[in-house]
């Protein structure tokens, strides 16, 4: 402990060092726990990816079927994202402003998504959703086909992204003062002008926050995506099927290197929803 | 958006505030889209996943309960959790502790590596422990010399769950131990407690109820995941097979009932965790308006 205390000058290098070594026990467990548990596999498949050489990495990356699983993954993580964009913003804004029977319990189960082990989520919306399921019969007669296609892929995407935007806006919406809404309203502003001016601003950044978060969420997505999917090639197979697909044939470069690929887009996500978050503070 | 009601706060909504005619129709018509929305994505695939392992009534699904690999896949699934759940409980104490405690450069840093495994696919996960100490992995040959199994083997699921169920605790304490200030524990190391005693009797009774929630939700995910384990599992039916293992295996056999006996004890688990969730933020809550 008195070490910290300490002035820290420069030579970080050797400074660092001899902090780790002197550190209290709580920060060399923590440090030897991320060692073992996190950057050692990290690590891993960093040299794994670089054994595989550039010319065969680049070829591996954006053979014909790792570009359709890209696009199949991003396109659909996109949409669904948008959809809760949307829809979510309105949940929230329900949730904290309006008042209606069983709030409570809507509010509570909104997190069911994330409690919801994903295999289970996989296994009721393919049933709920597939041709002859509650929901999938009533798209049949239009000729939409939902379970074992990409819109299904969509649907699991949501479902599992769901939480995301309602709970970054809802805090958000909460702590708002409701004064400017009323200085906008006694000016002569109509409600359309009070939400587009006013409201929607500060909501913003957490909006994005929340998309950038489901986004990121589903692009990983395994469990109920493999489910639902038909996981048919050029069709509706996602990068993380290809990935186990590729490990299941034994074929450990071609998984590393898609790996590779799905690891630096979450990497660019993270960086992103971090200067996001950086972003919504300027307004507290 | 016409429901702005000047006079309504969020805390209390008291029927004397009731919005005037022509903004309860907009408060109708936004309330009924969001319960729609809800119930397309939420309400009736969970509703289904009753429905469907109750079809029959009680009889088969205790009929299911009792079949070995089923009752393999919940031992196996609970004791994934009770190793998962102390393992990064006491990383997730540590890190907070370490975390919130001091200012350093890279702090932030540390915070996003510690929320690192939130971010990376289940699947990289899985494939990245593969890597690890699978056969090709880096320490796959001296582990096969030595006659240790990790991968296709219980060691590496539990590997995988520990991965994904990392960060729950350390970021649940973390704002909890920032609240609550340092001054009480200086105050009781200043009377001559122990760094032991400080924890037991100051720092652990302050953030108890973010332990247990940070708890919960680890055990919610360790028990719950598929993608990580799956990858690293073999998925060997009464042998490596855990209870979300279970669920997509059985379905893939077109064991329809089998696979809804599974599913709805895996989203009980998910109603309790919630329930649970809900008592303790709505007991931090308290605390807070105190």
């Amino acid at each position: 402990m008195t070490i910290s205390s300490l002035p820290e000058k420069p030579r970080l290098g050797k400074a660092f060092l001899r902090q780790i070594i002197h550190a209290p026990w709580t920060w060399r467990i923590m440090l030897g726990y991320l060692a073992v548990m996190l950057i050692l596999p990290v690590l891993a498949m960093l040299t794994k990816a670089s054994a595989v050489g550039p010319a065969k990495f680049w070829q591996i990356a954006t053979s014909p079927t790792a570009l359709s699983a890209y696009d199949v993954t991003f396109t659909t993580s996109l949409i669904a994202a948008a959809f809760n964009g949307v829809f979510g913003t309105l949940i929230a804004w329900v949730l904290v402003r309006e008042d209606f029977p069983l709030k409570r319990f809507i509010d509570a189960s909104v997190d069911l998504p994330f409690a919801l082990p994903t295999s289970v989520a996989g296994l009721t919306l393919a049933t709920v959703y597939s041709q002859n399921g509650w929901l999938g019969s009533l798209a049949a007669p239009f000729g939409i086909k939902i379970a074992f296609t990409r819109i299904g892929v969509g649907v699991a995407m949501t479902f599992i992204s769901l939480p995301f935007v309602i709970r970054t806006v809802q805090p958000v919406l909460a702590e708002m003062e409701q004064d400017i809404e009323e200085a906008a309203w006694c000016l002569g502003a109509s409600p359309w002008q009070t939400f587009r001016h006013v409201i929607f601003p500060p909501l913003l950044p957490a909006i994005l926050t929340g998309v950038a978060l489901g986004f990121s969420r589903a692009v990983g997505e395994y469990g109920s995506t493999v489910i639902i999917a038909s996981n048919t090639p050029f069709r509706d197979l996602i990068a993380p099927v290809l990935i186990f697909q590729r490990l299941e044939q034994y074929d450990y470069p071609g998984a590393t290197v898609i790996g590779m690929v799905l690891l630096i887009i979450s990497l660019v996500a993270l960086i992103g929803i971090n200067l996001l978050q950086a972003w919504a503070r300027r307004y507290d | 958006m016409t429901s702005v009601d000047p006079f309504l706060t969020t805390a209390q909504v008291t029927s004397e505030k009731k919005p005037t005619k022509s903004k309860s129709w907009a408060s109708i018509a936004l309330v009924s889209i969001a319960i729609a929305y809800l119930a397309l994505v939420l309400y009736i695939p969970a509703l289904n996943v009753f429905m469907q392992a109750f079809s029959k009534g009680v009889g088969p699904f205790l009929a299911n309960l009792t079949q070995p690999t089923f009752l393999h896949a919940i031992k196996l699934t609970v004791l994934m959790a009770l190793i998962c759940v102390p393992l990064n409980t006491v990383f997730g104490l540590c890190a907070a502790w370490a975390i919130a405690r001091r200012r350093f450069p890279g702090r932030t840093f540390l915070l996003s590596i510690i929320d690192l495994p939130f971010s990376i696919s289940p699947v990289v996960a899985g494939l990245m422990i593969v890597l690890v100490y699978g056969q090709q992995g880096w320490f796959g040959g001296w582990l096969q010399d030595h006659g240790i199994r990790v991968v296709f083997a219980f060691p590496a699921m539990v590997l995988a769950s520990a991965f994904v169920s990392m960060p729950f605790v350390a970021r649940e304490v973390i704002p909890v131990l920032e609240e609550a200030g340092a001054d009480q524990e200086e105050a009781a190391k200043i009377l001559g407690a122990s760094d032991w005693q400080t924890f037991w009797r100051v720092t652990l009774p302050n953030i108890r109820w973010g332990l247990l929630y940070g708890l919960i939700l680890t055990n919610a995910r360790a028990m719950g995941e598929f993608g990580a384990v799956s990858v690293v599992s073999g998925n060997i039916a009464g042998k490596t097979q855990s209870l979300p293992l279970f669920v997509e295996e059985a379905y893939k056999q077109y064991e329809g009932e089998a696979a809804y006996s599974a599913a709805v004890l895996l989203a009980l688990l998910a109603v309790v965790t919630l329930v649970l969730k809900e008592i303790l933020e709505r007991k931090t809550r308290i605390k807070d308006t105190e």
